[in-house]
């Protein structure tokens, strides 16, 4: 009886190590051209000093699953160590046609559409791995975009933990208050992650969520 | 009075080549995830909207998202799909009411939501707030 006391008195003491010590898998996810990648940049420079990916005005730049492994976050004296995830985004459809505006050629044009699907495809295979994800949205869209509400809703039977990010809060036309009515039940966070406006309340959202990781 | 209902009429006359096609829930209710978005795409790819009662579960749009990627370049003019669910109670229904929100998207169904998916190569754009839903087609 005392023995079995005694080991699960250890167990619990080393379980607690290892959860603390652990890598959070933390994905970036969202339509494309949200900022995913520009957010997950900014964060890897503060803390590494290097960045996860490139970033572009043309829509499905991040084509395939980008990470970035053992990323330790300190925040008001706390630590915490990260694998980020940065995802390509998720849409519904992709005409190359549109990449044609961008001034690539037809060719060009083809092979980014062709791995934008595939890149869309890995992006919902991953929702698995996550630990915690980041939805992030561009804050001048309408929010009520399908491609939002499938992500989260699939997080949500996941039961993984969600933090919602308005991104492009820098720009006239954002509207965070229609973010924050579209998904009431959740923790929104404005910011720029093109200028790093409001990151502080970004990472305290991060680490009060990280609790949540089941 | 008659040019007015003229140029109407003559507007409507040049959509062409679709239809729209309204699916009972009780038609998807005894399929299989696989089966249900095999039925579904089979309607997109036919040119036709769908208006679906009810909703799929979450991972059943996620796998229809994943399936419309796989088709895209492997089916002629098949640019992808436009997709958009909305809640009978008048509010964003999966969230607002959280609880009965998470049952009905596991279970699938939700009666009082409406699911609208059309090909992308039709539907060029679905605008939607809580209340609405709006087509816009392409030309």
């Amino acid at each position: 009886m005392e023995i079995k006391i005694f080991k699960n008195f250890f167990k619990r003491i080393f379980s607690n190590l290892f959860k603390n010590k652990r890598e959070v898998k933390l994905g970036f996810y969202g339509p494309p051209n949200a900022g995913k990648t520009s957010l997950a940049n900014r964060i890897c420079k503060d803390f590494t000093g290097q960045e996860i990916g490139t970033v572009s005005k043309i829509p499905h730049e991040t084509r395939k699953v980008q990470f970035k492994e053992k990323v330790e976050i300190s925040y008001k004296g706390k630590k915490m160590v990260f694998k980020m995830i940065d995802t390509p985004g998720i849409a519904t459809k992709i005409d190359y046609e549109n990449f044609m505006k961008y001034k690539l050629s037809k060719k060009e044009a083809k092979e980014r559409a062709k791995e934008a699907t595939q890149g869309v495809i890995e992006s919902i295979k991953w929702l698995d791995d996550m630990d915690l994800v980041v939805v992030v949205l561009d804050a001048t869209e309408n929010p009520y975009n399908q491609v939002n509400i499938t992500i989260i809703g699939n997080l949500v039977a996941r039961k993984i933990p969600v933090l919602i990010v308005a991104n492009k809060i820098d720009l006239k036309k954002s509207d965070i208050k229609k973010i924050e009515a579209a998904f009431p039940e959740y923790d929104v966070v404005g910011i720029s992650a093109k200028f790093g406006d409001n990151l502080e309340e970004f990472y305290e959202s991060i680490f009060r969520l990280s609790k949540k990781i089941s | 009075m008659a040019n007015k209902k003229r140029g109407l009429g003559k507007n409507l006359g040049r959509i062409k080549g679709f239809s729209i096609q309204f699916l009972p829930f009780s038609e998807i209710k005894a399929l299989n995830s696989d089966q249900r978005i095999k039925k579904i795409l089979g309607i997109i790819l036919d040119n036709n909207i769908l208006i679906l009662q009810g909703r799929l579960t979450a991972s059943e749009e996620a796998r229809l998202i994943g399936d419309t990627m796989a088709m895209i370049g492997h089916i002629q003019s098949f640019k992808g799909i436009e997709l958009a669910v909305i809640s009978g109670n008048g509010k964003e229904g999966f969230f607002s009411k959280m609880g009965k929100g998470i049952a009905n998207v596991l279970a699938g169904g939700d009666f009082s939501a409406i699911t609208i998916i059309g090909p992308a190569s039709i539907v060029k754009e679905m605008k939607r707030n809580p209340k609405k839903i709006e087509l816009l087609l392409n030309k």
